[in-house]
Order: C-alpha cells, then sequence, then structure tokens
C-alpha cells in the first residue's frame, strides 16, 4: 500500500511555537487555582509525571503480542480498553499536538507524505477524527521476514510513528539486536 | 424487548446509511462539532453506543440525565475542502451527536 523511502530516524513531533492565547489562558487559570489552594502544583507536576509515564513502549507491548497472539489480536480489535488493561496498560490519548491534527484532517496524503509515505491514488484515505467518546489505535501490519522474531524483539521493530499510523513498521537493525 | 417503553431520545433516530447534513449552529463556548463540518451532508457510518450525555450542556453542569447518541459518519473530503489534493473517495470518518444532525430526505 505505501513505501517509506528513507531509513533515517524523524524528529519528534514538538511544539515549538510561541504560547498561544490559550496556553496563556491556561496558565494564568492555573495559577489562579493554585493561588486559591483548589489544588497544588504538586499535583499537577505528579499528572504530568502520570501523563508521560506512558511511553510508546507500552504501545509497542500491545501492537507485539496481537502479532503474535490471534486470540489476543481479535480482542484487541473488538475492545481495545479491555485488551490494553489484560497487559496491565491503561488507555491513553496521543497525538494531540494542534498543527499535526488540524492538517491530517485536511490534507492527510500531504502530512503521511513528510513522513515518506506515499499513498496510491487508487487507495481511498479514510481520516478518522475524534471529538468525544472514541479513541483509535492503529495496529500496524507485521513486517515480513520476521517468521522467527520473539514478542520481544517484535515490540522492538514497533515505533511512535507507526503506532501513530504514518509509517509502516519495518524489520529493520534495531529488532534483530536486542 | 417487548414490555419495554423507550423514554424519548432513547432509541437513535438515526440509522447506518442515513444521509444527515450537520447543522449549521455557531454556538458560544463549548462545542464538539468542528466549524468546517458545519452544514455538510454525510452518511452515517454507525451508531456509537451506547447513548451518551451531551459534552457540550456537560461541560456547563446541564443534563439532567438525558442521554443521546453519537453517530459516527462519512463526509466526502472534496465536499469539506474546494481544493482537496488527492482522491475524490478520499472521506473523514467522525462523531457527531444527534443534536448535530438533521436528516436529509433521499
Amino acid at each position: 500500500m505505501s513505501q517509506h523511502e528513507h531509513d533515517h530516524p524523524h524528529a519528534e513531533i514538538g511544539q515549538s511555537e510561541r504560547p498561544g492565547y490559550y496556553d496563556m489562558m491556561e496558565t494564568a487559570v492555573r495559577e489562579l487555582l493554585i493561588e486559591k489552594g483548589l489544588f497544588e502544583a504538586g499535583e499537577i507536576r505528579r499528572q504530568i509525571e502520570v501523563l508521560d509515564s506512558r511511553t510508546p513502549a507500552l504501545g509497542a507491548k500491545v501492537v507485539a503480542r496481537a502479532w503474535v497472539d490471534a486470540d489476543f489480536r481479535a480482542r484487541l480489535l473488538a475492545n481495545g480498553r479491555t485488551a490494553c488493561e489484560e497487559l496491565g496498560i491503561s488507555f491513553y490519548d496521543d497525538t494531540k499536538l494542534k498543527p499535526y491534527r488540524a492538517r491530517a484532517v485536511s490534507e492527510p496524503r500531504a502530512v503521511l507524505a513528510e513522513f515518506g509515505t506515499h499513498i496510491p491514488d487508487d487507495v481511498e484515505v479514510r481520516v478518522s477524527d475524534s471529538t468525544a467518546l472514541v479513541r483509535y489505535l492503529v495496529l500496524p501490519r507485521r513486517p515480513d521476514g520476521t517468521a522467527g522474531y520473539s514478542e520481544e524483539q517484535l515490540a522492538g521493530l514497533v515505533t511512535r510513528d507507526a503506532m501513530i499510523g504514518v509509517i509502516p513498521v519495518t524489520a529493520g537493525e534495531a529488532g534483530v539486536s536486542r | 424487548m417487548s414490555g419495554i417503553v423507550l423514554a424519548t431520545g432513547e432509541a437513535p433516530p438515526f440509522r447506518r446509511g442515513d444521509r444527515v447534513r450537520v447543522m449549521t449552529r455557531a454556538p458560544v463556548g463549548h462545542y464538539r462539532v468542528p466549524t468546517y463540518l458545519r452544514g455538510k451532508s454525510a452518511v452515517v457510518e454507525r451508531v456509537i453506543e451506547p447513548a451518551a450525555i451531551d459534552n457540550e450542556e456537560e461541560a456547563y453542569g446541564r443534563n439532567a440525565g438525558s442521554k443521546r447518541h453519537y453517530y459516527r459518519i462519512i463526509v466526502p473530503m472534496t465536499s469539506i475542502w474546494p481544493n482537496y489534493a488527492g482522491s475524490a473517495r478520499d472521506n473523514l470518518r467522525i462523531e457527531v451527536f444527534e443534536t448535530w444532525l438533521e436528516r436529509i430526505a433521499s
């Protein structure tokens, strides 16, 4: 379906621009709430740590398990939340960064092309956006030539970009060396 | 199920395949429907179960227990973005609350 034409790692999608109107509003409201004693700065820091601890490695574990265990795969596709919980992983949001999301909706092919993924014209692109209840989990395809890989080696192949669906997983050296 | 009387709004009025239009409204405050979708026609892909509270009302603590459905709808990209670069078959799938949808006679 698509090709990833180069093998260099991509820069993380990050926020580099100046704080916007709502960022400043958030800071102001947060500081007021702390000042009024409704919660403490430490609680916010703690929550940020909670979110930060949800690393892509957890998702990679889920993907690798789905590749080696057909029953788990079926349960994962039927109910992502409960299947992740089987592995002791709670569901979490990812990729809320505004520029990325906005462009994925209006020019999905261009966004994917920036990651080296070119979707042929005869392939229908379906963009799923999330506004309220539903979260989406991308289950990448298991790459060819990985039949002898252990679950752990497979997990080592799964990158963050593959889990947000912008590149395919490839059987690179990273997996073999683990 | 016989004997069960459904409350108003409990049964989803739209079904898979129904043609709907996203209403053109411009509420002030918390809303969940992207501006670019207002007034656009769509097809219902599926009803999202179970019924849910209206997040837009919930933001203000107003709900009084009423629940309706979200629908996953399909909107052609070319109808949203006039200069869309890509296949005419490309489309957006997005969840929209019942109060934002009206039926289009087919």
